[in-house]
């Protein structure tokens, strides 16, 4: 059993979850296999997860053992917020589209990070949206972590080279860029955050050694084309599930995970400081599901 | 907008055409194949159903196994009735109050700063105020304020007491003479009963005017479920729906109207503050269906440049005396009214063309590389000065000279048609097919 079914994460989670538990807890009260269906493509599961799904149930008498277990396996392939070891400062690269949740995710992030024990830097490389700086710089305050500020109109890749410079040169562990949400539909702006991402390995040969796709639950269906575009254009390394409490429908991540292949790391379940979890595959089955 | 909903009505359309007449079966078939385009555009699943129905109802009306064009009686049909499901007649956002007042709330992040911001600049000769009513997100106050000060408007900073900011704001409105006041509440889960107690005491005491819930476009069918618990406890006017720019399939914007009674007002397209568009049930209907808005159109066309400075540059050009300073002039118009692939989808038949952008702004680049007196008499340019110009705009000789070839025959063609057509429009403005 791992350690995150213990403890206040799982009873926070679980809270979080509550609206989309309620439509994974139908799942059990029906045996008639196009309910399920329907149930499952609701909660936007996606088809080839639900036949999987739909396939296990039959004739399964622990249902909801058997949908557990199911559900974490379908998660679980490279879940978690631990990544391979890689030469400080760790660069990770926060990107999404409109208002999907980066920045509260960043700040969120810093955090963690440093009650972990780590130098933490924190760049503001979204130099678009009004106020984006003045926004992290209140999230890195109350994580206390350093800022590498920028005013609106920058170049961000510009923002990126000199944090994570400063990150290199002072020693830092980890060093964050937030970044401006952009539609996936977008290719000039597709191709701008590429470019942030090009400057980055000028510093430090191989970085971004993390980027990260904040995915907003509530968004349904469009989040997979969402992580399809900004894998193909970046290649992801991870995913973070943000405003998981705003939800009924809280399962667009599986159809992600499964075709992309790109895992999920934290879940984001709240608008404050400690809302975010790290991502456990089989405690989160346990959350959907517990009644 | 759309655009996945469109191919699919569009090549629908175009495979009826091809038949002369259309037996029971084939009508039956047709239909069939608009409810899986609207099924798979997230429209909810009972508005189909209605919808097919009246569409099927009409059709019989008119006879259709008859019609010697049925293609054409289909399409009628469908706008007709797409018309109707959208709201019929466009819903007008009534402002009365002196001050009038407008309130929007919504989920977190679906756009509703940027969208006062939007009112702002739409209602400009109003005054408009734009008062911050969220004391806790990080930088919302600040956030707002820079939207007020790029739409010109008046700014209320927040202050934890949200209701008494409201009421205050009033007064300022009213001492200042802002005849409009737009309060940017804070984004909330519609589950979370203390911040919807807090809309309704907004609501009680400031009795706004219109209370808008600001849906995102993106959002599937959630977006109404949203929208009917926010309905629930707030009596709200309508609905905006935003980023519509991006991918989004339709499914929320086409339903919500039947599924909650409530009118769409206004739809967002971007993330700049031109980037709002007064919701027009026919002209969206139009659209969807691949027969372009032309209405929307000409009105971005005239609200962008000067109508008199419009006339006397198309009087210049079908004399042939169109110069490339008038050609720089109309880049910018262009440039003002907002993207022009966004442009394009408006303009019927054209659609599905590509305009490619990044080119645009090379050619302007070179036109404001060359000097007032080569924009006037673009013969002067030799060799020389095209080397001068490609270096200043960063472009290669090639590119000027192909500009100049290019320009140059579109004079020519100008002059012999007395008008312009798409095939011979310089580089950056001739559409491109595919991507
Ligand atoms: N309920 C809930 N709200 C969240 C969560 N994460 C973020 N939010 C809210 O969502 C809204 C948008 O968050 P931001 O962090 O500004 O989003 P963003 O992606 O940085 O936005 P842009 O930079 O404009 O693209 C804010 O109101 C946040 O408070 C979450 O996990 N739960
Ligand atoms: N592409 C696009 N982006 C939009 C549109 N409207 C808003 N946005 C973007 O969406 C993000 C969030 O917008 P905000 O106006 O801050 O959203 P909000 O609802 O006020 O957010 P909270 O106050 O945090 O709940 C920003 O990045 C905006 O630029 C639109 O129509 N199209
Ligand atoms: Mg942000
Ligand atoms: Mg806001």
């Amino acid at each position: 059993m791992s350690p995150g079914v213990f403890g206040r994460g799982f009873a926070r989670l679980k809270q979080a979850l509550s609206r989309t538990r309620n439509s994974f807890r139908r799942l059990l009260d029906t045996r008639d296999e196009s309910e399920l269906e329907e149930l499952l493509l609701a909660a936007d599961v996606g088809v080839a997860a639900t036949d999987r799904l739909v396939d296990r149930l039959r004739g399964a008498t622990d249902r909801r053992a058997v949908l557990e277990e199911e559900v974490a396996r379908l998660l679980e392939p490279g879940a978690g917020p631990v990544a391979a070891p890689v030469e400080p400062p760790r660069v990770v690269m926060v990107v999404g589209v409109n208002g999907s949740g980066k920045t509260t995710t960043v700040g969120k992030l810093c955090r963690l990070f440093r009650e972990q024990g780590q130098r933490v830097l924190v760049a503001a490389a979204d130099t678009y949206r009004d106020a984006a700086s003045d926004q992290l710089a209140v999230w890195a305050a109350r994580a206390g972590v350093e800022l590498v500020a920028s005013t609106q109109g920058q170049d961000a890749a510009a923002v990126a080279f000199d944090a994570l410079t400063r990150a290199k040169s002072q020693g830092f562990d980890i060093a964050l860029l937030d970044t401006a949400g952009r539609l996936h539909t977008r290719t000039d702006l597709m191709a701008e955050v590429a470019k942030i991402r090009r400057v980055c390995a000028r510093v430090k040969p191989g970085a971004p050694d993390d980027i990260w796709l904040v995915l907003d639950a509530t968004v349904g269906q469009n989040g997979l084309r969402q992580a399809r575009a900004f894998h193909d254009e970046l290649g992801l390394t991870g995913l973070v599930v943000a405003k998981l409490d705003g939800t009924a429908r809280g399962g667009v991540m599986i159809p992600v995970v499964q075709e992309l292949g790109v895992p999920v790391r934290y879940v984001g379940t709240g608008e404050r400081l400690e809302d975010i979890e790290p991502f456990d595959a089989r405690a989160f089955a346990r959350a959907l599901l517990e009644s | 907008m759309f655009d996945a909903l469109t191919d699919r009505f569009v090549k629908l359309q175009r495979k009826l055409r091809g038949y002369g007449t259309l037996s029971q079966q084939e009508v039956g078939e047709a239909l069939r194949e608009v409810r899986t385009v609207l099924l798979e555009a997230d429209v909810n699943y009972k508005v189909v159903g209605a919808f097919i129905r009246a569409v099927r109802q009409r059709l019989e009306e008119q006879d259709i196994t008859r019609a010697v064009k049925p293609a054409e009686v289909i399409d009628v049909a469908l706008f007709r009735e797409l018309t109707s499901l959208l709201g019929g007649s466009p819903a007008k956002l009534e402002l009365s109050g002196n001050p009038a007042t407008v309130c929007l709330v919504g989920l977190q992040g679906t756009g509703k700063t940027t969208f006062a911001g939007k009112l702002a600049k739409l209602y400009k000769s109003r005054r408009p105020l734009l008062v911050a009513c969220d004391p806790k997100r990080p930088a919302a106050s600040e956030q707002l304020r820079r939207v007020a000060e790029t739409a010109g408007a008046g700014f209320v900073p927040a202050r934890d007491d949200v209701v008494a900011n409201c009421l205050a704001s009033l007064d300022v409105a009213r001492r200042q003479g802002n005849n409009l006041v737009v309060f940017d509440t804070a984004g909330r889960l519609h589950i979370d009963n203390e911040l919807m107690a807090e809309l309704e005491l907004i609501q009680q005491q400031a009795s706004p005017e219109a209370t808008l819930l600001v849906l995102d476009g993106m959002v599937g069918q959630d977006a109404l479920i949203q929208a009917e618990q926010f309905h629930e406890r707030l009596k709200l006017t309508g609905a905006c729906i935003t980023k519509l720019d991006g991918d989004a399939r339709g499914g929320a914007v086409v339903s919500v109207r039947q599924v909650t009674g409530l009118p769409v007002l206004f739809i967002g397209t971007g993330e700049k503050l031109a980037d709002i568009e007064p919701f027009h049930p026919d002209r969206i209907a139009s659209r969807i269906l691949g027969r372009g808005d032309l209405h929307s159109l000409a009105e971005k066309v005239s609200a962008s440049g000067n109508p008199e400075q419009q006339r006397a540059t198309a009087e210049k050009f079908l004399k042939g005396r169109f110069d490339l300073e008038d050609f720089l002039d109309q880049l910018r118009n262009i440039k003002k009214m907002g993207s022009l692939s966004k442009l394009m989808k408006m303009i019927p038949g054209a659609g599905q063309v590509n305009v490619d952008e990044t080119e645009m702004v090379r050619v302007e680049a070179m036109i404001q590389s060359m000097t007032p007196a080569e924009r006037h008499d673009p013969d002067i340019i030799d060799g020389s000065r095209r080397r001068r110009i490609a270096e200043g705009s960063g472009t290669s000789v090639q590119d000027i000279n192909r500009l100049l070839k290019e320009f140059g025959q579109a004079r020519v063609m100008a002059r012999q048609l007395g008008g312009i057509t798409p095939g011979r429009l310089p580089r950056g403005f001739r559409p491109r097919r595919g991507r």
